[in-house]
């Protein structure tokens, strides 16, 4: 029986040899034309809905989704209107990749999201492959626009935020210069590689300025208890703690930092920003912190106001950095398709590459050849609870 | 006796049906027939097929409640990449080398686990399974969370495609050897069948370590397929999904574990528009299909030519 | 020596809340044999009732928690009525699958209805306090939080030893067959069971969420888990050792934080909970009882 069963094996294994060196032959799938005339235009939205980050997919949903019905009221763009195609991959890279087939099958001229620089790698083969542009909210690592082996900035992949090292960099130099830390703590997010990222940088510039870091500790996203590690922190008594991360493992940190009586300045990224920050941390232990970002939500720059007014009106709560980000996404998506004066997915991707002093909600940004936006950051202090700016860098 | 004569012939038209399935979706593949979306769903289709089958060899035939297969998946993803686009050999060597160290994962987890019965078994395959995906997380060497990005596309469909035959080939065929009898038998009585002189941890490390090379031939053809890897993407959820698969479709039952495989992933691709909603519908089906039907889809029972010439009234 | 006395504070807070979620892990497993996926879900369901209790009706802390129990309660009975109990004959496996369904069901549910942001308890609902005792940092919700832990579990201890109704879930756990010849009606035991096992996670919720301040609808699935090797630690369907077991883990992720390399902090726990099932397999506190042929 058996061994009857394993020739059987053994010529289906030499069959199976065969045909796959004639299968390899085979020619490569012919490409659908995209586009064509049609009565809106689709864009595609393919963010986090479910899974571990479902909370920012959602909140830069929320902001893409208000600019297009913004843009829709007034008009639309060239005539038509934008219609946003809602998608959801789960917060998993495999599942970015198939939604973003599945909207190229719909004739979308554009995408927008997904939010994590993992999700966003997913999906850049088939955006690639079908030369339709590809714009990331908040996807913030340096590899996501440029391949790291060549060297070769990825055609059809834009996007509005800062990277990696800009922030790091820039709150290095603000704890060494403005605050004359001496000694700096690192205690970031380590499941993340966002904030992974702005420690690194953090670091090599910190110790470049003849700083030093005398702990570096990590929690994982979903953490709520950090009392014994800043303990240890505590012990190693710091000028400076540099807390890359997000707000909702960030607040709760900087209060139990602060319960336990660590009174050093503590500072942060871009994902910091969020109303919560205030209601969980609370306004005095928010004193002496400050984060790098590229806006502030309480600025008086009418374009923010009517954004944050706008925002609140429709959902019924404050906007947050993707928020922001998500709705800016959209928003330059539009420039782009005016300026080219065209849906075609490969004049829009040209004009994208050529945006120059874009307006948006987190500032003026204009993309460079590496297709990322160049923009003025802000370090933002918390005082008393509101959020002023402490200091503007321009790029 | 009629059974045995006919044998060769019903192999020969077993490799015909198998052949032409694969050319006809090759062919429709090379005429462009197949757009973006489904050629990505046929890729999760094949990978789901042997995890699930894998899978249901620990599960389903053994009887051995294992929640860690996501993490050999991780470990052969890992492995191959290392392999075919660090070291930048040939893809051959990156499947041979994945399957070959989750295998050799599937033997370090499984000789001191597999002594543990039910839901401590459960629950230390698990907890293995984590510690592989914390370890990732933590290795510079392979980019810690971020993982590794801009993996060469080397999965193609006759990959997958064979991939799984193979798969469902060798399992089926060790079911029905005298080594599936042994392993069967651990399932229905631990204690009967060492009282027959089997050596139980032997057969079960055995499919464990089956088990576990398969899952990492899944790891290495979704890691060239997919564009990146991260050690989030193995998490525990991960095997849950390969879990539900397994019953849904009927523990210890091959084709069961097949057609649930292709049902759920069919089933998630049609969801993609509904959003959080998707997961509602999802959770409801499983509570539902668990609730009218405990033993899954399949049962123990196999699809097979018998089952057909059951409902075409043929002779029994 | 002082920091290590501030960590094991903090361990011990962590802890409690841990041990909380374990006991309704281990009681559901004590009788049903059952692994309920779902129970750090429905943790998560209390700290909701608890959230909207105090910002809707503007309850105080233990008002809300009360509304969070008995709500919780409710919900794992009528959970265990409509998925579980159809499934009481056919394999665990499938009871587990239906577990994983309804904790799935149970988190996006919420996301549907609530939205997946988070929320933040206000910070009203309870004024946090610091006390500072010999140079140690001790906050008044950390020891609200112990204490509640230790008081309702000294309840449930009453409940189970000294209470008609404690002595039938034993009964059904130990042999169901024989505790239905005794006149025990097993349905009723096991919804009781559902009922105080959720009413425990759901204080762990309120707690939680008075303690970290944020909830969202994915804030059972770490817990829970963490929970789980809590109660296979101490021994899975042991009451103490559930509570052994919480604090336990509670104080180990503390030390490997404080100490060691807070990155593998998870992968400590999952180590030492191998390790245990491999010296002991039926946990610190387990009887090894023989296979029955």
């Amino acid at each position: 029986m058996i061994s009857r069963r394993n020739k059987k094996l053994a010529f289906l294994l030499a069959m199976m040899l065969v045909l796959s060196i004639f299968a390899g032959c085979g020619g490569q799938a012919g490409e659908e034309e995209p586009g064509g005339e049609t009565a809106t235009i689709p864009v595609g939205i393919n963010v986090e809905l479910s899974g571990a980050v479902a909370s920012y997919g959602s909140n830069a949903r929320d902001g893409a989704v208000l600019a297009i019905e913004e843009i829709n009221a007034a008009g639309g763009v060239l005539g038509k209107q934008l219609e946003g195609l809602q998608r959801d991959c789960k917060s998993i890279a495999d599942e970015a990749m198939s939604v973003s087939a599945a909207l190229v099958g719909e004739n979308i001229v554009a995408q927008i999201g997904p939010l994590t620089s993992g999700n966003v790698a997913g999906s850049t083969p088939i955006m690639m492959e079908n030369k339709i542009p590809l714009i990331a909210p908040a996807a913030t690592a340096a590899n996501v626009t440029v391949d790291e082996k060549t060297g070769e900035t990825r055609g059809y992949i834009f996007r509005v935020c800062f990277i990696d090292p800009f922030q790091g960099t820039l709150m290095a130099q603000f704890a060494a210069e403005n605050l004359e830390a001496k000694t700096a703590a690192i205690y970031g997010d380590t499941s993340s590689d966002y904030a992974k990222g702005l420690a690194a940088y953090f670091k090599e510039t910190f110790t470049e300025m003849g700083g030093t870091i005398v702990a570096e500790e990590g929690f994982v996203k979903g953490d709520r208890d950090f009392n014994a590690t800043l303990t240890k922190i505590k012990g190693s008594n710091p000028d400076f703690i540099y807390v890359p991360g997000y707000y909702e493992e960030v607040a709760p940190l900087i209060k139990q930092a602060r319960e336990l009586g660590i009174t050093a300045p503590i500072g942060g990224g871009d994902g910091w920003d969020s109303p919560d920050m205030i209601s969980v941390a609370g306004a005095e232990a928010l004193n002496n912190t400050f984060f790098t970002n590229h806006y502030s939500s309480q600025d008086t720059d009418p374009k923010v106001v009517d954004f944050v007014e706008a925002f609140k009106a429709k959902y019924n709560k404050e906007p947050d950095s993707f928020a922001a980000l998500g709705y800016d996404c959209v928003q330059l998506l539009v420039q782009a398709i005016t300026e080219a004066n065209s849906t075609d997915p490969q004049k829009i991707t040209d004009a994208l590459a050529n945006i120059k002093d874009f307006q948006g909600v987190t500032g003026k940004m204009t993309i460079d050849e590496q297709h990322n936006p160049v923009k003025a950051g802000v370090i933002i202090e918390f005082k008393d609870g509101s959020q002023t700016v402490n200091t503007r860098i321009q790029p | 006796m009629q059974e045995k004569s006919k044998s060769w012939l019903q192999f020969l038209l077993e490799v015909i049906v198998l052949v032409l399935l694969f050319t006809l979706v090759q062919y429709a593949l090379s005429a462009g027939l197949v757009n973006q979306s489904y050629q990505i769903t046929l890729t999760s289709m094949c990978i789901n097929v042997i995890l699930a089958v894998s899978l249901n060899l620990i599960n389903g035939f053994t009887g051995q409640l294992s929640l860690g297969h996501a993490g050999f998946m991780a470990i052969g993803a890992y492995v191959s990449v290392i392999i075919t686009n660090f070291m930048d050999l040939p893809f051959i060597a990156g499947i041979l080398g994945g399957c070959l160290a989750a295998g050799i994962a599937g033997f370090v987890v499984g000789v001191p686990t597999l002594r543990l019965k039910g839901d401590y078994l459960a629950i230390a395959t698990l907890a293995f399974g984590e510690i592989i995906r914390v370890v990732l997380q933590n290795i510079d060497y392979v980019n810690g969370p971020a993982g590794i990005m801009g993996i060469t596309k080397l999965t193609t469909w006759p990959w997958l495609y064979w991939a799984a035959i193979f798969t469902i080939l060798i399992i089926v065929n060790l079911m029905n050897s005298s080594y599936g009898r042994a392993i069967v038998s651990i399932r229905e009585d631990e204690v009967a069948s060492e009282l027959m002189g089997i050596n139980t941890t032997r057969y079960k490390v055995l499919a464990f370590v089956i088990g576990a090379m398969f899952a990492g031939l899944a790891g290495v053809l979704y890691a060239h397929y997919f564009y990146i890897i991260r050690p989030e993407t193995f998490n525990f959820l991960k095997s849950f999904d390969m879990l539900v698969m397994v019953v849904l479709g009927g523990l210890g039952s091959t084709t069961g574990a097949i057609i649930a495989a292709v049902f759920i992933t069919f089933l998630t691709l049609a969801l993609q528009k509904y959003a959080a909603m998707r997961m509602v519908i999802y959770a409801l089906t499983l509570i539902i299909v668990m609730i009218y039907r405990p033993q899954g889809l399949m049962g123990n029972k196999e699809l097979s030519r018998k089952t057909f010439s059951g409902i075409w009234g043929g002779r029994k | 020596m002082l920091e290590f006395l501030q960590q094991m504070i903090n361990g011990l807070s962590l802890g409690a809340i841990y041990a909380l979620i374990a006991l309704g892990y281990t009681m559901v497993y004590g009788i049903i044999k059952l692994i309920n996926f779902a129970h750090g879900d429905i943790m998560m369901v209390g700290a909701y009732v608890g959230f909207f209790s105090i910002t809707l009706l503007g309850t105080d802390i233990v008002v809300a928690m009360l509304a969070a129990m008995i709500f919780c309660a409710i919900l794992g009975v009528i959970m265990e009525k409509v998925a579980y109990r159809p499934l009481r004959n056919s394999t665990r496996i499938a009871a587990l699958i239906t577990a994983i369904g309804l904790s799935l069901f149970l988190e996006y549910i919420t996301v549907v209805i609530l939205g997946p942001t988070q929320k933040v308890f206000p910070a009203s609902a309870f004024p946090v306090k610091a006390y500072n005792i010999a140079g140690l940092s001790i906050l008044n919700k950390q020891v609200f939080v112990f204490v509640s832990a230790v008081l309702l579990m000294v309840i449930l201890q009453y409940i189970i030893k000294r209470t008609k109704t404690g002595k039938a879930m034993r009964a059904v756990s130990l042999d169901r067959e024989a505790a239905v010849l005794m006149g025990i009606s097993v349905d009723r035991t096991i919804s009781i069971t559902f009922a105080i096992g959720s009413a425990l996670a759901a204080a762990a919720g309120v707690m939680i969420g008075v303690y970290y301040q944020t909830i969202n609808p994915l804030m059972g699935i770490i817990p829970g888990l963490k929970a789980f090797v809590a109660a296979v630690l101490g021994g899975i369907g042991l009451v103490p050792g559930a509570m052994v077991g919480g604090f336990v883990m509670g104080l180990l992720e503390t030390l490997v934080m404080g100490y060691g390399n807070s990155l593998y902090r998870d992968a400590v726990a999952f180590g030492v909970l191998i390790i245990i099932l491999l010296i002991r397999p039926t946990g610190l506190f387990g009887k090894n009882t023989g296979e029955k042929v």
